[in-house]
């Protein structure tokens, strides 16, 4: 730790405490104390069914607090700037980018992951549809994919393929799994109670 | 990020006086901009005024317009049934615009404030005029295929990034806002400022002024509107160029028209001479080329975006035609 670096400016403040060990508020940097005390703020996450408390620095997205604060690590990083879809969950059954918003702006609202779609050992019909389909290779964007695929169904404004398509855009699968993806969401959409 | 200090308001006027008493304070809306933009230490506002929870998330429909609560989110603002029915080049360029998700995240007032996508101002190692006024420019001198041809100066040419801007100013929309000196009603033709000698400066907004509603009115021909955008990609893609347009046609005759143009400009494009082209003459395709060319009349091509000339001028006629022939 460079305790003593008056120069030491504010984001290499933030990179070495976070080195350190995330200890930010610690009052580890005497110079800096108007950093050290940087207030975390306590919030409720209510996700899949449960929920957690937890103290947040306020920069902390939704996506870093579900993979790294709740260990809810089925939500991907990819881009981290939303523009992959990885990080899709949904926010009171509406899908959103994990990634472009900040827990605490979550703070109290009903969030759905990956995690929370199965019913114990039933899977989601997505889940399902996805693995008859074989509607991925690697699998990263997986999860992402199956999430928004749920948001697409309740929103009800695709029927054709091109338009599950479109609707779709904002998920990208570099292995190219998308024509299998587009049967799964099909048929699950013809399963649809 | 920058650190900063997180405020929840539940009350307009209270947001607006605490951000009145911080410099550095922005209101978060959907943040889809401001926080990808803070990520990149774009922005690096010392307080952010959660404004989610401000009562301002109404779509209200009646006999003298529409009144658009700022935080009403894309998707919901592009499915409602008003403005399917009353303005289709609205609901159109919102769906045209971005992901699902982002438009289920993104607010109405967030997307007036939208941010250029231009590469130099996004990337803090590079001068930029926008981002840091008296640098310079790299876009003028680096890779500008995606920038503007109109509105442009010697200190900016960053293209205005919003699809549903370019169908407000089609529409004749109004901006309500509610600042430190009371209310105001801002005309959409005067939102968004020319960058002249001050890109940094993108709207009339005053600090701590804050976006309360977007009216449109109740014109009847509005009914009959396009939006058309042509891009790298067809989806979750910015426009190149991109068009709304209305057209009003009695007796064969174009009594009214509005043409705005996407893609192609420093701010969402009005073109007054593309309208002036329209109004008394015959549909038909010499008088949509004829408007296509007043509205690019200005145009200012750089060294990689001369393509976007003619390419704007092709989504305007085929707009157009689109429109002449609903039914």
């Amino acid at each position: 730790m460079a305790n003593d670096n008056d120069d030491l400016s504010r984001r290499e403040f933030i990179g070495s405490a976070i080195a350190a060990g995330g200890a930010i508020g610690l009052g580890m940097n005497p110079a800096r104390a108007e950093e050290a005390a940087l207030p975390t703020i306590s919030i409720s996450l209510h996700v899949n069914g449960r929920d957690h408390r937890l103290n947040l620095d306020p920069r902390v997205t939704l996506l870093d607090a579900l993979r790294e604060q709740l260990h809810l690590t089925g939500t991907k990083k990819g881009c981290d700037h939303g523009q992959c879809g990885a990080c899709t969950v949904l926010v009171e059954g509406r899908r959103i980018y994990s990634c472009l918003t900040l827990a605490v702006m979550q703070a109290g609202v009903r969030i759905t992951t990956v995690e929370g779609l199965a019913d114990g050992d039933r899977l989601h019909p997505v889940q399902e549809a996805f693995l008859h389909h074989d509607a991925f290779q690697c699998g990263y964007c997986t999860s992402g994919q199956i999430c928004s695929a749920v948001g697409l169904l309740s929103e009800g404004h695709a029927q054709t393929d091109d338009e599950v398509r479109e609707l779709m855009s904002g998920n990208l699968c570099r292995c190219g799994a998308y024509p299998n993806i587009v049967a799964a969401i099909q048929d699950a959409r013809a399963k649809k109670p | 990020m920058e650190l900063f200090t997180y405020v929840r308001q539940d009350d307009p006027a209270a947001a607006v006086q605490q951000a009145g008493g911080e410099a550095l304070a922005k209101f978060l809306g959907g943040g889809t901009n401001l926080v990808d933009l803070m990520k990149l230490y774009v922005e690096t506002p010392a307080q952010l005024l959660d404004i989610n929870h401000l009562p301002l998330g109404k779509v209200e429909a009646t006999a003298a317009g529409v009144r658009i609560g700022a935080l009403v989110r894309n998707s919901d603002l592009a499915y409602h049934e008003a403005i399917r029915t009353r303005y289709p080049v609205l609901s159109e360029a919102l769906l045209s615009g971005a992901t699902a998700q982002i438009r289920n995240m993104a607010t109405v007032g967030g997307n007036l404030m939208q941010r250029t996508r231009c590469p130099y101002f996004r990337d803090t190692f590079w001068p930029c005029n926008k981002r840091q006024p008296g640098s310079g420019c790299s876009a003028l001198e680096g890779f500008n295929r995606s920038h503007a041809v109109l509105g442009t100066s010697d200190q900016c040419i960053a293209t205005h990034p919003s699809d549903m801007c370019v169908a407000l100013a089609a529409l004749d929309a109004v901006i309500h806002t509610l600042g430190p000196k009371g209310e105001r009603k801002i005309p959409f033709g005067e939102f968004h400022v020319s960058y002249g000698d001050d890109p940094a400066k993108e709207t009339v907004l005053q600090h701590g002024e804050l976006i309360t509603a977007v009216e449109l009115p109740a014109t009847a021909f509005f009914r009959r509107s396009h939006y058309l955008k042509v891009r790298d990609r067809t989806s979750f893609e910015f426009a190149l160029a991109s068009a709304a347009v209305a057209l009003e046609i009695k007796d064969n005759t174009i009594t009214a028209a509005r043409v705005a143009l996407g893609g192609v400009a420093t701010k969402p494009w009005r073109s007054a001479e593309a309208e002036q082209a329209l109004v008394g003459a015959k549909p038909g395709e010499e008088t949509y080329t004829g408007a296509a060319k007043a509205a690019l009349q200005g145009a200012k091509a750089q060294a990689h975006n001369a393509f976007k000339i003619e390419l704007a001028k092709r989504v305007i006629v085929r707009a157009l035609t689109t429109v002449a022939n609903m039914g």
